[in-house]
């Protein structure tokens, strides 16, 4: 076997005192030849090992070495050998592609035939030969990234760092970015690739399983799903609610886990347990429970021991449902000069629906999920929120929303306490009213113990929780999520989906846009949003139903999702 | 609305208060920059250091050398071998003031003629070079009252007896600090209104405001009100560090002081909200506001007299509200200023704080959409 790229033995890195450590004891190697996923959810540690192996960190405790060389010692030869591409790569918006590559062959001293054999080389690879012109700012998500690989690959590396190249890239660009991997490889180059999507593991044939700066597992991930083989099952063909289903579900002793996959729903056994039966979560005369092929995630879920999440939202009552449609487009059409980012979509969501906005970046999602929480105003069309028009009455449509920002935006200075109240005011509340409604919310989510506390330096979980908590403290008819769960670890992100199924089960009704497979597998219906249309909609299931060929005969979500794009960039070139 | 508002404001004064770096530079780098330009951009000219070619052995070039070292802002003395030593000496900043007296020099005052002494300056600090100039001239003037007086050749044909009003001593400490105070305010106010919305947006939690039911005249509203008091409360503090610990004198009247900062305050925070709505990242506001600043100030009257600049300069500096707020603080500060010239220079601040205040508003709205 030839020698490890990467040998760590009992490494530590400590950010402050009284911190936990970024990394702690960690015991691994990196082999050449292949890729290495580096899975694990944010805050894990992904980045800190990735920028200590590429010597832009150095270790407190243990012994890194790469390709041989000591990252302290002989940080001039790590640079030689040792290609990074951090999560942002530094690429310059405002110059042209060529420009941006150009920059990086001086900065890496490639000149002259090496230079030129070498721009020929990732242009092609990268596929941006056509677009070499073109200013860097101006390229979508997926482009962004190959340029940044292409930069990064200037000078030929043996090891490859890419940290978290697949986040805001579209199903389709990531599917590339994984087949550029793949030739990497095969050239010889060894590649790793971290993400917080644990499904990308399936893609290595080497994982590193990190949470909280601790290796869980390491080595083939296959050898690790296996854990969980015999134990993964899908109830089908259910009848009645599935989120009710799933709650009971999860409250029995024999399930470990469970999730909603479009009009099934999946669960993972406790050790050498029997699937529950029909009858015992009522979901219907016709509904079975059959065995399904085991996951990494459900691997993860094992070893973090299970989350039976179960939303205190559930007990409480609702008393105010709206009639009719929620949330209604009505051929929204939005303009930026020439380009037209939305045009003329039109649907409507029910009280009490999961409506989820999927589509590729720049194609539109974004903009039309904007005009409909009035963060943008339409060129033309209307959109309404529970009968009223955002743009006649957008302060009493406002009132009837609770909005929650990716990466939850909260006021990292203010306390909880701070946070809750602020919120409670600028939603008009009255003074008795706020404190009546923050206290339910600091009891339904937990958070005594953290009132006085800055909202900045909760853990993950609970951040997640206040921003809920900010969103829905006024009791919104309606929900707008955008991305709410990605790179979130699935415990919390479980968490987190059973409180919006018992909020859904109440009568709020819950617009997303993702492009997270799983959240979208939680929504009743999807909305697939491509070149500023909708070019399809309808539940998971109908979406996987179109998208089945003879070469798919059951399609992901995701296998939907591009084979609806192709299917549509066919008939428009046709 | 009006609760929306209040939990608006409370919100951005506990953001400012609890976010340790803001505190630092709102609080901290005030109140110490009032106390160290204070002493530091001072006028006077103290500790001269001074050469000396004297070239005449008679008695009266010996009486006016050591009347020249004997003055009391003189603290270094050397004395040069000749003419030839007086170059290298201005050149290596050895001396700022060279006195060179002739060897004719004793012999023309004993025979009553007119008797020249040469003075050389380092012109490369001008101000400085003319303050020495006018010491100089006065230790000389008193040299030759003397010298006359001596002789009984009668009296000196005439006599300046100068009186400075509203500062008798020529305390730099009070000509510097009223215009300081308005500079520093202007500085509070102008900062803590452009970042306001670029932090949000940095933060993140911009949008999240946008989608409450709070409007962008709410918004902006709020912004501006917190603004506002956390610009007047350290304008307060500043006001109490001059009048109580630089015992700068507070002659005229406190309540139109305080109409002029919040006329003032109302106009910057209306340029700061515009720079802001204009401004991506607090980085983009802060050169914003320094676009602002600098000319403003230079205009303002604070270092340079505006009676000086071309009329056309002074037509447009009308509109500078910086301009304004030094005259009433210099008024208020050192003498009594009639409130009638107060609300001369009250009404046009009033007038530049509504057109930027509606200007502010306008923009922030028309960039959200």
């Amino acid at each position: 076997m030839d020698e490890p790229l990467v040998l760590i033995d009992g490494l530590t890195k400590r950010f402050g005192p009284g911190q936990r450590p970024a990394i702690e004891r960690l015991t691994t190697r990196i082999e050449p030849g292949r890729v290495t996923g580096l899975v694990g959810p944010d805050g894990a540690g992904k980045t800190t090992l990735l920028r200590l192996i590429a010597g832009l960190l150095l270790p407190d405790e243990g012994r890194l070495a790469v390709c041989g060389f000591n990252t302290a010692a002989d940080i001039g030869e790590i640079r030689r050998v040792v290609a990074y591409m951090p999560q942002r790569f530094g690429l310059y918006e405002d110059l042209t592609v060529l420009e941006n590559l150009t920059l990086y062959a001086d900065l890496r001293a490639v000149v002259g035939r090496e230079r030129q054999e070498a721009f020929e080389r990732l242009l092609t690879f990268t596929d941006l030969a056509r677009f070499s012109d073109r200013l860097a700012g101006a390229l979508s998500g997926g482009m962004k990234q190959k340029l940044g690989l292409a930069c990064a690959l200037v000078r030929k590396p043996r090891l490859l760092l890419l940290d978290e190249p697949s986040v805001g890239v579209d199903p389709i660009s990531r599917r590339e970015l994984w087949q550029m991997v793949y030739a990497l490889v095969d050239q010889g180059i060894g590649v790793v690739w971290s993400t917080a999507y644990l499904d990308e593991a399936e893609r290595c044939p080497e994982a590193l399983l990190l949470s909280e700066g601790r290796l869980l597992y390491g080595g083939p991930p296959t050898e690790l799903t296996h854990r969980a083989a015999g134990r993964t099952y899908a109830i089908r063909e259910m009848e009645g609610d599935r989120r009710a289903i799933l709650a009971r579900a999860l409250g029995r002793p024999e399930v470990m886990d469970g999730v909603i996959q479009g009009r099934s729903v999946r669960l993972l056994l406790a050790e050498g347990a029997e699937p529950p039966r029909p009858e015992n979560v009522e979901a219907g005369a016709h509904a079975q429970v059959v065995p399904v092929p085991p996951r990494f995630e459900d691997a993860f879920m094992i070893l973090l021991g299970g989350a039976r999440a179960n939303s205190p939202f559930a007990a409480l009552a609702r008393q105010n449902t709206v009639d009719g449609a929620v949330v209604e487009a009505s051929v929204l059409t939005r303009r930026f000069g020439r380009f037209v980012a939305a045009d003329r979509i039109s649907f409507s969501v029910r009280s009490g629906e999961i409506f989820g906005l999927l589509g590729p970046n720049g194609a539109g999602k974004s903009t039309t999920f904007k005009m409909l929480c009035g963060l943008l105003r339409p060129s033309s069309g209307t959109a309404w929120v529970t009968g009223v028009d955002l743009a006649t009455a957008p302060g009493l449509a406002r009132a009837r929303l609770g909005y929650m920002a990716q990466r939850f935006s909260l006021y990292a200075d203010l306390s909880v306490q701070q946070n809750l109240d602020f919120f409670a005011g600028i939603y008009g509340l009255s003074v008795r009213a706020g404190r009546e409604a923050t206290a339910r919310m600091v009891e339904t989510f937990d958070l005594t113990p953290y009132l006085a506390a800055s909202a900045g330096l909760l853990p993950l979980g609970f951040k997640q929780r206040l921003a809920l908590a900010c969103a829905v403290l006024h009791d919104p008819d309606v929900l707008f999520l955008d991305e709410p769960t990605s790179g979130v670890d699935p415990r919390t992100r479980r968490e987190f989906w059973a409180h919006i199924n018992a909020m859904v089960e109440r009568g709020v009704t819950v617009m997303v846009t993702t492009h997270f497979m799983e959240e979208a597998e939680y929504c009743d219906r999807i909305g697939l949003v491509y070149r500023g249309q909708l070019i399809a909609s309808g539940s998971p299931d109908e979406l996987k139903v179109q998208a089945r060929s003879a070469t798919a005969a059951d399609p992901t979500l995701e296998d939907a999702f591009i084979a609806l794009i192709e299917a549509y960039d066919r008939k428009a070139a046709a | 609305m009006l609760r929306r508002l209040y939990a608006l404001i409370v919100k951005e004064l506990i953001a400012n208060w609890r976010d340790k770096q803001t505190r630092m530079v709102l609080t901290i780098s005030p109140i110490v920059q009032i106390l160290l330009f204070s002493f530091a951009a001072t006028q006077e000219v103290r500790n001269v250091s001074l050469a000396v070619v004297n070239q005449d052995w008679g008695g009266e070039a010996r009486e006016l050398v050591a009347r020249f070292e004997g003055a009391p802002t003189v603290t270094d003395v050397r004395h040069l071998r000749g003419v030839a030593e007086i170059a290298p000496t201005i050149d290596a900043r050895k001396a700022m003031m060279i006195l060179h007296i002739g060897p004719e020099f004793s012999r023309r005052v004993q025979e009553g003629k007119t008797a020249e002494v040469q003075l050389i300056l380092d012109g490369r600090h001008s101000n400085t070079a003319q303050i020495l100039q006018g010491y100089a001239t006065r230790i000389v003037e008193q040299f030759n009252g003397e010298l006359a007086a001596r002789r009984g050749g009668g009296r000196p044909a005439s006599l300046v007896v100068a009186r400075v009003w509203f500062n008798p001593n020529l305390e730099t400490l009070w000509s510097t600090v009223p215009g300081l105070f308005a500079i520093l305010t202007t500085v509070v106010g102008i900062m803590v209104s452009s970042l306001v919305v670029a932090r949000e947006r940095e933060l993140g939690t911009f949008e999240q405001l946008l989608v409450s039911p709070l409007s962008s005249l709410e918004i902006v509203a709020g912004k501006a009100t917190a603004a506002l008091l956390i610009a007047l409360a350290l304008s307060t503090i500043m006001l109490l560090l001059a009048a109580f610990v630089l015992r700068v004198p507070v002659i005229g009247s406190v309540p139109l002081l305080y109409l002029g900062i919040a006329a003032h305050l109302g106009a910057v925070i209306g340029l700061g909200l515009f720079i802001s709505s204009l401004a991506a990242t607090q980085q983009q506001a802060i050169i914003g506001a320094f676009t602002f600043m600098a000319p403003s100030f230079l205009l303002s009257g604070f270092a340079s007299p505006i009676e000086n600049m071309p009329g056309w300069l002074r037509a447009v500096n009308e509109l500078n509200p910086v301009r304004h707020f030094v005259l009433i603080s210099k008024g208020t500060f050192l003498k009594d200023i009639p409130a009638g010239v107060v609300i001369d220079h009250l009404w046009p601040l009033l007038a530049i704080a509504l057109v930027t205040l509606s200007a502010g508003a306008w923009l922030f709205r028309h960039k959200l959409h």
